[in-house]
């Protein structure tokens, strides 16, 4: 049962060859069962579930046409679950039980879908391995000796080890997009705006994205049609008509432009992996596609500009956290500066306590021009070389990370290394555009993976193209030797 | 980035720093700070900042009450409340 997609375990719902129960319940003594190996998830909510399931039993016998309805999956723990711990990652929320439902937990809920638990992520959602986890880092269902990728490796390596057949993720800088291709599997960062940000925990609101990781675009398209919609509770989430995603997978690629970048086969890349992502996209050429190469002159500067931007509004948004009205708080503090000082300085990691502090310096007096406001205009310029990317091309092809899964420590020490992780998929979030990666081929029995962006509003688009190249070939569905 | 300077941004963050630890810090900081500064070269004559990548302006709603009062539910949430309000050390003697 658990090797099944979505999209077949809907059907069998219907079909009465299981119930919502009996699946549920299976997913759960192997969660139970196998979970030590790679600590994907922090909390499991196995009461909850089989409630759920059961009612998720009645709505299907009395006809229910949702396609999550009875469906179980995972929640990355970003997203506020009423009555649920919602951790964050970190220290600071270890005690967190939030009074409400984030928005996109409440389009799951009502869909039927059944959430088995709260999968593990880098604190706050900073970090590409899933170490700075305050709860342990998760390790990669292909090489347990290997990151899963970051920041949303809990979501990852749990569909990667076929946990759960599907999961929310959120995408920063490429925190869905990076994980989905160290552990093969299939994620999609959607439109900035698409799926609404309300009760998603914040780091950096101007490029905080959800999205989904599944084992195939079809799964993905499914799970997106009910994650995405428009909430006024989040300011920033877009008044836009919603489409069907799975409405156009089944588009022949004739007529589709694919460009490829040359700013993304550049110095840095990991030669197998520059082989599958060729092999790739050849691929798509035979399926229809017109292959053309393009430039994003400003590449270079996605990185840098970033890492202004994105610490500068976490410093901004993680000011929340202040000891006095919920998570951590330091024991005995002896003034009110001291309780700020040592709840936050005991109850943030590391690589959140360097971020704030890069944030507060950009941010502070004599140097915001030269920093906050030089990384703003450089947004703009990255931006502008996609707008003129798209006149030529529909779809933007590339590498999704440098090279496959890398060892536990090999970057951990190094930030400005472990930032360059995620080299090819920032440029996206600056933008706002959306992307997504697939799986498409393995090196050093390591999956790779293929990322494609696409215009604005474009998803349907993308997962169009991801489900045609995953018609031709099967890299979706290899799943690592060790997992049965 | 000297430990002095970081001690200084530390407390604009109000963010505790351990003494072991500044060191570290202080060099960290360094080596994201000049991955930075290659922004300094940026041709961006021309260019103007971009705050939302669709160039969104606020919304705006109709000014009436929209949220429930659930005061209770968020101060079971807090490390330290009495008679409905948020318990901190003192801060006037």
């Amino acid at each position: 049962m658990h090797k099944l997609t979505i999209a077949e375990i809907a059907r069998k719902l219907r079909s009465k060859e299981f119930s919502s129960e009996e699946i549920t319940r299976h997913l759960l003594q192997r969660i139970s069962e196998l979970d030590t190996r790679y600590n994907s998830f922090v909390t499991v909510t196995a009461e909850q579930a089989i409630a759920q399931a059961k009612q998720a039993d009645t709505r299907l016998a009395s006809g229910d046409t949702e396609p999550m309805c009875g469906v179980p999956f995972a929640h990355k723990d970003i997203f506020c679950t009423n009555s649920v711990l919602t951790t964050c990652g970190s220290k600071m929320l270890s005690n967190f039980v939030p009074p409400y439902d984030a928005c996109v937990v409440t389009n799951f809920k009502n869909a039927g879908a059944v959430m088995l638990g709260k999968t593990n992520m880098d604190e706050f959602a900073m970090g590409s391995s899933n170490e700075t986890s305050y709860y342990g880092p998760v390790k990669n269902p292909w090489d347990t000796n290997c990151v899963p990728g970051g920041s949303s490796g809990g979501s990852a390596a749990a569909v990667a080890a076929l946990l759960a057949p599907g999961a929310t993720a959120t995408d920063t800088g490429g925190s869905i997009r990076q994980p989905a291709a160290l552990c093969g599997i299939t994620g999609i960062k959607p439109t900035y705006g698409r799926v609404s940000r309300w009760g998603m925990i914040a780091f950096a609101s101007s490029l905080d994205q959800a999205g989904v990781m599944a084992k195939s675009a079809e799964d993905a398209a499914i799970m997106l049609n009910t994650m995405a919609s428009f909430d006024e509770k989040d300011s920033t989430c877009v008044d836009q008509p919603l489409e069907d995603y799975t409405a156009g997978l089944g588009n022949p690629l004739a007529g589709v432009t694919v460009g490829i970048p040359k700013e993304y086969f550049g110095e840095g890349l990991n030669a197998g992996t520059q082989a599958a992502v060729e092999a790739a996209i050849k691929e798509l050429e035979k399926a229809g596609a017109k292959i053309k190469s393009i430039s994003l002159p400003h590449t270079h500067l996605a990185v840098p500009a970033y890492y202004v931007i994105a610490p500068a509004e976490c410093s901004a948004n993680l000011s929340r956290f202040d000891g006095v009205r919920y998570g951590y708080r330091c024991d005995e503090p002896k003034d009110l500066e001291d309780l700020y000082k040592r709840s936050r300085g005991e109850g943030f990691g590391d690589e959140v306590k360097r971020r704030i502090l890069v944030g507060t310096y950009c941010l502070s007096a004599g140097y915001y021009d030269a920093y906050y406001g030089k990384a703003q205009v450089v947004r703009r310029l990255i931006k502008q070389d996609f707008v003129e990317a798209f006149k030529e091309v529909d779809v933007i092809a590339g590498p999704t990370s440098p090279s496959p899964a890398f060892q536990f420590g090999a970057k951990s020490d190094d930030p400005v290394a472990m930032y360059l992780e995620d080299i090819y998929t920032i440029a996206t979030n600056l933008a706002g555009l959306p992307g997504m990666s697939l799986p498409c081929g393995l090196v050093d029995d390591k999956p790779v993976g293929l990322q494609l962006i696409g215009n604005y509003f474009a998803e349907g688009k993308l997962l169009n193209l991801a489900h045609q190249f995953q018609q031709a070939t099967d890299f979706h569905s290899l799943a690592p030797a060790s997992i049965a | 980035m000297n430990p002095s300077e970081i001690e200084k941004l530390a407390n604009l963050a109000r963010l505790k720093i351990n003494e072991e630890t500044i060191e570290q810090t202080a060099k960290s900081i360094t080596e994201v700070l000049s991955l930075v500064d290659q922004l300094k070269a940026a041709e961006t004559e021309g260019a103007s900042p971009m705050a939302h990548p669709l160039d969104a302006v606020q919304r705006m709603r109709a000014d009436v009450v929209s949220e429930a009062n659930q005061r209770e539910a968020f101060q079971k949430i807090a490390p330290a409340t009495e008679n409905g309000l948020y318990l901190v050390p003192k801060v006037i003697d």
